[in-house]
């Protein structure tokens, strides 16, 4: 079964995250997925995560066939216009890649190259239509296509976003626009992730939680202050904080698996971000029961 | 430069017949081409004279300000306003007004050559296909850091400050707050995928 027949089957799934590297250097990381292909359902691979040039997504998604792991392509708003868009979509398409995941993207000046032009010419709700669309047969002038590609389009949301109406509504008008499965921003707070999922699941379309390793305590409190939708409890912040340096990562791992099994009823599957700790990611699938 | 132009008859017609509607029209100035005789043409074939006032430079809040005051009683009674403007003056009116929908009747296109004052600082940039009467009288282009049509990104944090500056307001989570100010926040569920169409800002280099 593929990544879109075990979320149909109602398997609770779980993908995880390739962050290609700034250089040609691949291999390793490669290897890493490898190492718990059986394990993980699918690996997204971000597309120039944070705004930061690196080794592109296309590429990294057509490595992971070759090697038998089933990528979720991540495409962003920020690099290209509608052409460059459209043009890398049916290339993904001849290269077998059917799973996408469709973002707006952040701003170049929070990446490496701040003086870049941000392109944003289209968005993510009226990509995931040019998606729709071209599964159609038609590119977004209403041309006609000599081969027509197949995907299993997905988009993000943020159980934490406020005003959540807002967030709904988005949502909503991804599904309308076409997506088929959705994958959060990092979870720690399962009483609000429950409230949301009450809203959310009335769609039907499967959501995976988002799970973000969390490395110390100042992370945590970095990412209360400054990253959208994300609230780690101050129990979490404490556990961290009073854990030796060495002993951060068990720690990490035990925060991590307690979240992952409080999902298990109440969406369609997990969604790991390690950041770099990937290493981690089978010891949380250890110790979350997978 | 910038001119406007009226938009398209079929789009504005129906808010302009409704009884329950006031009207600002610009005088214009010269740094922006105003149709005033087609917009004077329109609004006497649909009789909407009596509902219409022209105000010199829409585009100065204090001026205006002082303008509204004078229809204060008549505003209160309305359910929309129409403005006849380039897009900085159709934002003047729906900042002093908040409560109120805001319907540009115009649309906004940049043409080269000098200008005196520069639309873009103030909050237009001429992209020809005005979208204040869907975003509660607030430009999306110039709010939104990236310029999205279809609602917020993801970046904006708890405080509904941009992911690009914390000094910055986060354009959408105004629009939002705008649109429920004014009840119209079911615009953002029932309209459909805008996507910008770039071909209408370069009107000055093309010869057509």
């Amino acid at each position: 079964m593929n990544f879109e027949e075990k979320l149909k089957s109602g398997k609770f799934v779980i993908t995880s995250e390739i962050g290609p590297p700034k250089g040609t250097n691949i291999m390793p990381h490669i290897e890493e997925a490898e190492h718990i292909k059986d394990k993980v359902d699918a690996f997204n691979v971000t597309d120039l995560q944070s705004s930061v040039m690196r080794l592109g997504s296309l590429a990294t998604s057509h490595l992971l066939i070759e090697k038998g792991l089933e990528p979720v392509f991540q495409v962003t708003c920020r690099d290209r216009n509608r052409l460059a868009l459209q043009s890398d979509l049916l290339s993904a398409a001849v290269l077998g890649i059917k799973n996408l995941l469709i973002l707006t993207g952040d701003h170049t000046v929070l990446g490496d190259h701040p003086d870049a032009k941000p392109v944003f010419d289209l968005d993510s709700i009226s990509l995931l239509k040019v998606v729709s669309d071209l599964m159609k047969g038609k590119d977004m002038a209403g041309n006609e296509l000599d081969g027509i590609p197949y995907f299993f389009p997905g988009a993000v949301v943020s159980p934490g976003y406020e005003p959540q109406e807002l967030q709904i509504i988005k949502m909503e008008k991804k599904i309308e626009a076409g997506a088929r499965f959705f994958q959060t921003q990092a979870v720690y707070d399962l009483v609000a992730f429950e409230k949301f999922m009450e809203k959310a699941s009335k769609s039907g379309v499967p959501v995976l939680g988002g799970i973000v390793l969390l490395k110390s305590a100042g992370m945590a409190k970095f990412m209360n202050e400054n990253v959208a939708g994300v609230n780690v409890p101050e129990r979490y912040i404490k556990m961290m904080a009073e854990a030796d340096k060495k002993d951060r990562p068990k720690v990490s791992v035990q925060i991590a698996a307690e979240l992952i099994k409080g999902m298990k009823g109440l969406c369609s599957g997990i969604h790991i971000m390690p950041l770099g700790w990937e290493k981690y990611v089978p010891d949380v699938l250890d110790a979350s029961g997978f | 430069m910038l001119i406007t132009k009226l938009k398209e008859k079929e789009k504005i017609v129906s808010v302009l017949n409704s009884r329950n509607v006031f009207i600002f029209k610009c005088f214009g100035c010269k740094e922006v081409y105003l149709p005033e005789e087609e917009i004077d043409l329109l609004l006497t074939e649909l009789k909407c004279m009596d509902r219409t006032v022209g105000v010199d430079y829409l585009c100065r809040e204090e001026f205006v300000e002082r303008y509204l005051e004078r229809y204060k009683e008549r505003l209160e009674k309305v359910g929309k306003v129409v403005v006849f403007s380039c897009g900085v003056g159709v934002q003047v009116v729906a900042k002093l007004i908040p409560d109120i929908p805001v319907i540009p009747g115009c649309d906004t296109h940049y043409i080269n050559g000098f200008q005196g004052l520069k639309a873009q600082d103030v909050d237009c940039q001429q992209c020809g296909e005005c979208w204040l009467n869907l975003t509660g009288g607030i430009c999306p282009i110039t709010s939104c850091s990236k310029s999205l049509l279809n609602g917020p990104c993801g970046g904006a944090n708890k405080d509904g400050k941009c992911e690009v500056s914390k000094n910055m307001d986060c354009g959408w989570v105004l629009i939002y707050k705008r649109l429920k100010l004014l009840n119209e926040d079911e615009i953002l569920k029932r309209h459909p995928v805008n996507i910008r169409n770039y071909k209408l800002i370069i009107t000055g280099n093309k010869k057509e």
